[in-house]
């Protein structure tokens, strides 16, 4: 790891503050993905700003029809909140499946859909429960936010404090980990919401990062069974291809993952 | 350089580390507590397992400016009064490691899969599944499992018998 | 015996230290002022080096020196050798390529250390090291051996034209083409046996300190075998001479064959800390593992079987192409020719075999021995070919099996091992028994209604450990004899310490070793210790690998312990005035038989150190050595039966069941051979289903990192190997003992291959077989249906 020069910042406005001024800073949350790179000297911000600790980026609340999840809470907090337990299913198993035990430990939800890796599971959720990203200048829609490989919508001096998740009627995600590092090689979650609209996203397998699949959401809106999208494929086209799997296995694991994400979502 | 202190198996210490400096480096060289391993640069392996305020997490991909402030603890740390840890004991006695370097971090890894599943709540097909983050190339694992089993079996009958 | 002897489940001795934080691995010594040692490593696979430019990086902070290859060849420092030589069919000898601990001229791998830099710290060390620029010309790569020895391929060294090594051969060439001109049934199969990285936890490491005063060096390391290390250090390397150089591997993380061998970075700490006079220390990361440790395995092979009308195998011909990687490392030359080529009759009555081996260079990191080193190759072309020729046949795999086992000892087969004792047969009814092959069908029947396809395979492996008789591998070109030492010494108070030359990185040697003096002297092992790993301490070993602590290591203690025992009792009856085959040892305490006339170990001991009343002519003191050279080799045996399901959706395989039932004559501690085997058995899972080395074909290594090779973990195994051990004991040596580290490795994958294969009906699946293979064979298996 190169040298860099560690902040640790008490407010949002104060890790604005301290990005706007630095030459080459990057926030750090739980680092389980940026001080991985650093030590493989892939990154070299000249400061690190520590967010883990802001007061307005943390917890869960409850808001009825949405559940609001602060930036910097840990994955093993999500997946152990009663309340996301109990109201999007999904999402508590989702995070309870990021990573290990000490990576969810430290892992953040912030960090994960900043950096949008492709291979991570948080921005499937976002998306296919059209969740509402705030940071500290704006909000965003998910359909906006993840624009491409490890590309988010977000200016460079912009930090995400909140992402709001609305109450699915029903939802689950699934997906097929890469043998060697985990990480998603295909992960499908799927939202059924209130008004019965249908919504499906896809993580670990697009080049362009996570995706929706409009003829999946389509065929579930009329029949919500794993059945509907059995016959439906996203094509090779535009997936990722790698030692672990081409794109057309992906393919096929984006309609296996797709079925049993319906399954699970009952 | 960071001036940063912490307390470590119970004692307060300090020191003066270059930010980029890793958690387990602080702990192996600043502290000379060597019983915490580094196996891998990637974040799979887990032979870094310690605590930090109390929750596992690998004390390689953590620096130590961000445990400033914070109570850490390492293998050293869990024995009591010259009295092993159950989950010490257990590896022993099920055999559960040979050559000994994944061990730190099985153990770190195994008191606190305990601690969040409450003694006596592990079957076998959760420990394994908890013990994603944790690589060890000797043992074949299955001594492993046995022994956090039996670790978890006996702790709870001593919280049992303690009530 | 007593409670701790010979058969017993002694928990180890060395857990202490372990459980508690207490172990002493190499990066856990410091040295005062000690520096950092960082290699300047070739992004290239194949590039000649024309500068190195090593300014910019001594002017940075705490760097002390940056050393070329250049100044170690000038230094006198010797090329790293191969110490196993193999001369071609034509009588020629190998063609071995110089090796320079840090290249000047040409790097041959991604990975290969063209400088290093010494500096305070490691942080700066590495800091410098990126700041070392190296001008490469890029030259063309090859990483496929077969593209490898064609016309026009890169050529690695000019001492191997085509890249060829040597073209061997083993056997009856003759004899085994007229088996197949006259056969009923040919079975004939191309094989691939992927390239592993053995990835011991511990990370390979060095800490040399240099006493200029004395002119003398000690290098702290992870090593398997510090004697030989040192041997060679000194002997070809011209580090320093052998009086000059003690060498030390404290607690060692694990092996698996990888740290065997002198590698360039450990010998260039040892030559930098003279060069800056200090202290350095190197320790590997992860990645610089993957580029730098031995790999193993990655052979090619088409082997085909011939049959007669009743079933009989009568020849088997095997054409095999080792990949050895950009240069020759310690053993390299021995694997896929002495410790492959000479199993592969298996565990069956062959009459005719030949094989032809022809080992390359390539622009990949060094292959050398791994977990079984040759007999995983050797297993899992026989058995895979066992299991499709039965298949072809119309057979069961176990009658099959069956008719061909050798079933009369001593069996000589035609590849120059003669087996001495075993029950093939014993085994396979066991591994049977175990999984309820019987009930199989049903089972099957029953993962259908669910979706999966289950199949079940096995695999009757043998192997030969217990490396070797010292003049049999001196007449098959080894460099050294394949001997162990042994020392005990009785303190006058009658506590022991048993020296050996075996070293323990896992295998649980302070427990086990101990065992044999309590079966002897009736003493409590917490009064015995068990000293090894230190060159300064031990006179001389061999090391442990191959599977050989047991057969060869602690055979030199029983001899020893012969002496001991025969000079104490000489004490005993000289001090109680009896018969010396009057005296007897039980409990701690040498008696006169008949009589309750006793003394104790401790009074004897002390007896023979006070030296006031002993036998007229004897010497003082109760110290042996032994020195044990084995006879033969050893040949554990077993069958090992896998049951899969797979589900045919992602092709995924879930191992359900998995029994072995293994032959590994006399065991000393039933718990640490049990986990031997499983250690065994998850590795060679790993190579079935989860683990390779991938290389693109300009020679980066993709798999460079736990990100893309992948280890196995504990939700990738069954949830329990169920394990039973058959005892035949071995002829050859004290103990009767085999040899249990190896055989899960070795046994394991074609069980694994034989049952997925079984469950998807196609056979064309390669190791590992991940998920995608699997799903496309099942997807082709279904499109095939539907036509």
């Amino acid at each position: 790891m190169y040298e860099t020069t560690y902040h640790r910042a008490g407010s949002v406005a104060d890790a604005a503050a301290l990005l706007a001024k630095a030459e080459d800073a990057k926030l750090l949350s739980g680092g389980q993905t940026l001080l991985p790179t650093m030590k493989q000297r892939l990154a070299a911000p000249s400061d690190l700003i520590d967010v883990s600790r802001i007061a307005e980026m943390q917890g869960i609340t409850d808001n009825g029809a949405s559940i609001s999840i602060g930036a910097a809470t840990k994955h093993a907090d999500v997946a152990g909140s009663t309340v996301v337990k109990q109201k999007l299913p999904g999402l508590a198993k989702l995070a309870g499946g990021i990573g290990d035990p000490a990576v969810r430990h430290m892992g953040t939800l912030g960090g994960s859909i900043s950096n949008n890796d492709p291979a991570a599971d948080y921005p499937a959720a976002l998306l296919a429960l059209g969740a509402t990203i705030t940071t500290s200048k704006r909000s965003l829609a998910a359909d906006e936010f993840f624009t491409g490989l490890f590309e988010t919508a977000l200016d460079e001096d912009e930090i995400v404090v909140s992402v709001s998740f609305p109450v699915a009627q029903k939802s689950a995600y699934a997906k097929y980990p890469n043998p060697a590092s985990r990480y998603a090689m295909a992960g499908v979650y799927v939202a059924k919401m209130g008004d019965g609209s249908v919504r499906v996203a896809v993580t670990g397998a697009g080049q362009g990062g996570v995706f929706r699949v409009p003829e999946m959401e389509t065929a579930l809106a009329g029949n919500f069974s794993a059945s509907a999208v059995a016959g439906i494929s996203v094509g090779a086209d535009n997936l990722l291809s790698d030692i672990h799997g081409s794109n057309a296995y992906r393919a096929n694991l984006v309609t296996v993952m797709a079925k049993r994400a319906v399954e699970a979502a009952g | 350089m960071s001036q940063i202190s912490m307390v470590v198996n119970g004692k307060r210490v300090s020191g003066t580390v270059e930010d980029r400096t890793l958690l387990v480096s602080f702990i192996r060289e600043n502290q000379g507590l060597t019983g915490t391993h580094v196996g891998c640069d990637t974040s799979q392996c887990g032979a870094c397992v310690v605590h930090v305020d109390g929750k596992a997490v690998k004390s390689c991909t953590m620096l130590a400016v961000q445990a400033n402030g914070s109570e850490v603890t390492t293998l050293e740390g869990v024995a009591s009064g010259g009295e092993l840890h159950p989950v010490q004991a257990a590896f022993r006695e099920h055999h559960g490691l040979q050559c000994g370097f994944c061990t730190p971090g099985m153990i770190m890894s195994a008191i606190d899969m305990i601690n969040r599943h409450g003694a006596g709540n592990l079957d076998e097909a959760t420990i394994r599944h908890e013990l994603e983050g944790n690589i060890c190339r000797c043992t074949g694992y299955q001594n492993i499992v046995k022994a956090i089993k039996a670790a978890s079996d006996q702790m709870a009958g001593m919280a049992q018998a303690a009530e | 015996m007593g409670v701790d002897g010979i058969g017993a489940r002694v928990l180890r001795k060395e857990d202490k230290r372990f459980i508690t934080g207490k172990g002493r691995y190499t990066d856990d010594m410091t040295a005062q002022g000690m520096g950092y040692a960082a290699f300047v490593r070739s992004p290239h696979a194949h590039a000649r080096v024309k500068s190195i430019d090593s300014s910019a990086a001594l002017d940075m902070p705490g760097v002390d020196a940056v050393l070329t290859g250049e100044q170690l060849v000038g230094d006198g420092i010797g090329n790293l050798i191969c110490g196993w030589m193999i001369h071609s069919k034509d009588g020629s000898p190998m063609n071995m390529g110089a090796w320079r601990a840090l290249e000047p001229e040409i790097v041959r791998h991604v990975g290969q250390a063209v400088a290093v830099v010494i500096a305070d710290t490691q942080a700066q060390a590495r800091d410098a090291a990126d700041a070392v620029v190296v001008d490469y010309e890029e030259l063309d790569a090859v990483v496929d051996p077969v593209a490898a020895m064609e016309a026009g391929a890169p050529q690695l060294h000019p001492e191997a034209p085509n890249n060829l090594i040597y073209d061997w051969e083993i056997g009856d060439e003759t004899a085994t083409n007229a088996a197949f001109d006259n056969a009923a049934h040919v079975t004939r199969m191309e094989i691939y046996n992927n390239r592993l990285v053995p990835n011991p936890m511990e990370p390979r490491a060095a800490l040399a300190i240099y006493d200029s005063a004395e002119e003398h060096h000690t290098l702290y390391t992870t090593s398997q075998n510090p004697h030989v290390a040192r041997l060679v250090l000194s002997a070809f390397y011209a580090i320093a001479p052998e009086h000059k150089l003690r060498v030390i591997a404290p607690d060692v993380g694990g092996g698996f064959g990888s740290k065997i061998y002198i590698y360039p970075e450990e010998m260039v700490c040892l030559w930098a800390s003279k060069k800056v006079d200090r202290p350095v220390k190197w320790v590997s990361d992860r990645t610089e593992a993957f580029l730098t440790d031995a790999h193993g395995r990655d052979h090619r092979s088409v082997a085909e079987m011939a049959l007669d009308a009743n079933n009989n195998i009568t020849g088997l011909r095997v054409k095999t192409v080792a990949n050895l990687g950009a240069y020759m490392s310690l053993f390299s030359s021995s694997v896929p020719t002495y410790l492959y080529a000479t199993l592969l009759s298996g565990q069956y009555n062959i009459p005719a075999i030949h094989a032809n081996v022809k080992a390359v260079y390539t622009n990949t990191v060094p292959v050398d021995a791994y977990r079984g080193a040759g007999r995983p190759e050797a297993t899992y072309l026989v058995e895979r070919m066992m299991e499709t020729a039965a298949r072809e046949v119309g057979m069961s795999p176990a009658d099959f099996r069956r008719k061909n086992f050798i079933t009369q000892f001593p069996h000589q087969t035609p590849v120059i091992m003669c087996y001495d004792a075993g029950d093939y047969s014993a085994t396979l009814d066991a591994a049977m028994n175990a999984i309820d092959y019987s009930g199989f069908a049903a089972r099957k029947a029953e993962a259908a209604s669910r979706g999966k396809l289950r199949g079940i395979g096995m695999s009757c492996y043998i192997e030969a450990c217990g490396i070797a008789p010292s003049a049999a591998v001196g007449s098959l070109g080894a460099g050294v004899g394949l001997w162990e030492s042994a020392e005990v010494r009785v303190n006058p108070v009658g506590t022991i310490e048993v020296l050996t030359g075996s070293h323990s990185h896992g295998q649980g040697h302070e427990t086990t070793f101990a065992q044999l003096i309590t079966e002897r002297f009736g003493i409590g092992n917490d009064q015995v210790s068990i000293v090894h790993g230190d060159t300064d301490k031990v006179q001389f070993g061999m090391g442990t690998y191959g599977s050989r602590s047991g057969a060869v290591g602690m055979s030199a203690i029983v001899k020893a312990l012969d002496k001991v025992e025969a000079k104490a009792k000489k004490i005993a009856a000289h001090l109680m005035e009896a018969s010396e085959g009057d005296i007897t040892i039980e409990g701690g305490e040498l008696k006169v038989a008949g009589t309750d006339k006793k003394l104790t170990f401790t009074e004897v001991a002390l007896a023979a150190y006070t030296a006031h009343n002993l036998p007229a002519g004897m010497e003082p003191g109760l110290k042996e050595g032994a020195f044990y050279d084995p006879t033969n080799f050893t040949f554990p045996a077993g069958t090992y039966i896998c049951e899969v399901e797979v589900d045919p959706e992602t092709g995924k395989t879930e191992i359900i069941n998995f029994v072995a039932a293994d032959d590994f004559g006399k065991v000393i501690n039933p718990m640490i051979v049990e986990g031997q085997v499983h250690g065994g058995l998850t590795q060679g899972i790993g190579q079935a289903l989860l683990e390779n080395a991938a290389y693109d074909e300009t020679g980066q290594l993709l798999t460079a990192s736990y990100m893309d090779y992948c280890m196995p973990r504990a939700d990738d195994l069954p949830a329990e190997f169920k394990l039973s051990t058959h005892e035949t004991l071995c002829p050859g040596n004290p103990l009767g003992m085999k040899g249990c580290g190896e055989a899960g490795a070795i046994g394991s994958p074609p069980a694994v291959i034989n049952a997925i294969t079984d469950a998807i009906g196609s056979n064309a699946l390669s190791m590992p077989a991940t998920p995608e293979k699997v799903w496309q064979l099942c997807r082709a298996g279904m499109q095939q249906a539907a036509e």
